[in-house]
């Protein structure tokens, strides 16, 4: 069991509010992902929850019980840090078995839980080495295993895939995805990177400036965002903002249109442009089009035949397009 | 030629070096020759470089004291004030590092301060103190004062130290569910223990070289070896001979460990200088 409530939690660090006041409800068993610019608080958050972090006020429950002021050590969540935070002088066994040893398992038992840590994580070759002795993905895997070993309450994960190379980081996603799928333990993961929080979570919370813009499953994020923040930091490329006339048209002070909602024509169509920039990415190719609007990006497919300085005109579809008020607030 | 020059340059400073080095070891060189003089020939103008080889002050100095039992004392003093000092420093300089408050910057100047200090400025209290509780001319009284006396630098010397110590490593530890206690007995001691080492050597030596405490607050069963060699410098006159083997004698153990150590010292006096 692992559900995780925040009540109007608050931290403020030297009279400056880093989380005014935040209220949240966790589900048993979901992987929740605290995405956001660097600096919104998503880490200061996460440390709250662990423990790390004393709350200046508000209360956060685990399965009901009042943990505000517990110490790290009797929350019973397990934390996976960027640096990996593994023990330099312990060997991968021992830092495997640590949790365990501090919970007084006994040896028998311990000797157990880390082999078959390690078999799922595909350790067992290294449980002699040092963290030194170790590349960076086979350390994360420690730092992993080290997490799962004492079967917690819940996972916290604080940008555990940031130190890792690109290709690494997929496969690490998908590990980490699978690992939720087996243990069905809730998983808290805080990262800056929308793509892993749409490809890995549940549910996710967008946080920016210590408040929360809009807590929900990806897609309705990225179908219905509450404001011009999550419109704009969901979804890549970000969506194109439009205002004046065009926003007035539609009634809005702003209006959004992803790159991926645009028809393309080189006769007619709403905006008149010229095609700048061509990111071809095979699959598909980011057009930058200077038009009446503004600058504009454009997902087209991957054999078009657009090439810079060509004229080229766009329109939004329809029924696609996002509409928000002085205060960056969706209009339905 | 640049190499050239470069070269000349080199043996320029090894000479210097060895120059500096010498210098500084002289003293200790001519007081291990003159132990092995006899007194006529320790006080001859001028001086003799190479001695006769004589070993009747070490016979004169052991039958006149009981060489074994300062020796004890100073093992004592120095060992026990420095295990004492590193127990009560390690917490203290993990708060410091670990958990500082508003003030910890202003803590530790003012510890430093107090070396800063004349130590006889608060040898009458002291020793008024040490009179009133009985601990004069007492081993563990010495113990005490030196601890007090060095736990500033020991504190220091570990703060430094362990503010290279990932606070994520000690983070981790205690997710992990590692109560204060052990998460400073199972991960940042031994994180430390170069750190650790290097502060332990170096505060023995401090303690074993201390004079001014246990000089003044010991008589005759408590003395360590400083008191040792004080004892050969009498009304009557100096006798130089004598007094240079006491030295010997004293300073032999503690020249042995530093030798022995010397890579562990220079690596935890230099540590954090370079990345």
């Amino acid at each position: 069991m692992g559900s995780i409530t925040l009540d109007h939690v608050n931290k403020t660090f030297g009279g400056h509010p880093v989380i005014p006041d935040i209220s949240l409800a966790i589900e048993d068993g979901e992987f929740v992902v605290f995405v956001g610019p660097s600096g919104c608080g998503k880490s200061t958050l996460l440390r709250l929850i662990a423990g790390l972090e004393d709350t200046t006020s508000g209360t956060i429950r685990l399965d009901g019980a009042d943990m505000t002021d517990a110490p790290p050590a009797r929350r019973q969540l397990s934390m996976v840090f960027q640096s990996y935070a593994l023990y330099p002088h312990m060997s991968v066994y021992d830092n495997i078995a640590f949790p365990l040893k501090m919970a007084n398992t006994d040896k028998a038992t311990i000797d157990i839980k880390v082999r078959e840590a390690a078999r799922v994580l595909n350790l067992t070759d290294y449980l002699d080495r040092k963290p030194r002795a170790l590349s960076g993905g086979q350390r994360q895997r420690v730092a992993i295993g080290r997490a799962i070993v004492r079967q917690p309450k819940a996972f916290l994960f604080d940008e555990p895939l940031s130190n890792l190379d690109a290709a690494l980081r997929v496969n690490m996603r998908l590990e980490i995805t699978e690992l939720h799928q087996q243990l069905k333990t809730t998983m808290i993961y805080v990262t800056h990177d929308q793509v892993e929080a749409m490809t890995m979570a549940d549910r996710i919370v967008v946080l920016n400036a210590g408040r929360v813009e809009q807590f929900g499953t990806p897609l309705e994020l990225y179908r219905r965002p509450a404001n011009r923040f999550v419109a704009g930091f969901i979804g890549s490329p970000r969506m194109n903002f439009i205002e004046g006339a065009d926003a007035a048209g539609h009634d809005a002070h702003a209006i959004g249109v992803r790159p991926e909602h645009f028809r393309l024509s080189s006769t007619e169509g709403t905006w008149k442009g010229k095609v700048g920039v061509a990111e071809h990415l095979g699959s598909d190719t980011f057009l930058h089009v200077q038009t009446d609007a503004g600058l504009l990006t454009v997902r087209a497919p991957g054999d078009h035949t657009y090439e810079h300085g060509d004229d080229i005109y766009l329109t939004p579809e329809p029924d696609r397009i996002y509409r928000f008020d002085r205060d960056g607030r969706a209009v339905a | 030629m640049a190499r050239a020059v470069s070269t000349q340059r080199k043996a320029g400073f090894t000479i210097l070096a060895w120059l500096v080095a010498l210098l500084i070891f002289f003293p200790i060189l001519w007081t291990v020759l003159t132990s092995f003089k006899s007194e006529a020939e320790a006080i001859a103008s001028p001086p003799t470089l190479i001695p006769n080889w004589t070993l009747e002050n070490y016979i004169e100095v052991q039958s006149r004291s009981d060489y074994l039992l300062h020796f004890g004392n100073s093992v004592i003093i120095s060992i026990g004030s420095t295990l004492l000092a590193l127990l009560i420093a390690i917490p203290a300089a993990w708060s410091m590092a670990f958990a500082p408050a508003r003030r910890t910057r202003d803590i530790l100047m003012w510890m430093l301060s107090t070396k800063m200090m004349p130590a006889v400025g608060v040898l009458v209290p002291i020793y008024l103190i040490f009179r009133d509780a009985g601990l004069l001319d007492n081993v563990w009284g010495l113990t005490i004062i030196l601890m007090l006396i060095n736990l500033p630098i020991v504190i220091w010397m570990l703060y430094t130290y362990f503010k290279e110590i990932p606070v994520d490593i000690l983070e981790a530890a205690r997710m992990d569910g590692a109560i204060l206690w052990k998460e400073i007995v199972y991960v940042l001691v031994p994180m430390a223990v170069p750190g650790i080492a290097s502060t332990l050597l170096l505060n023995i030596i401090l303690a074993w070289n201390e004079a001014f405490w246990t000089l003044n607050l010991t008589a005759a069963r408590a003395a360590p070896l400083t008191a040792f060699i004080a004892s050969y410098s009498s009304p009557e006159g100096l006798f130089w001979a004598k007094l240079s083997a006491a030295s010997t004698l004293a300073i032999a153990p503690i020249l042995l460990l530093g030798w022995f150590s010397q890579k562990q010292l220079v690596r935890g006096l230099t540590f954090g200088a370079v990345k």
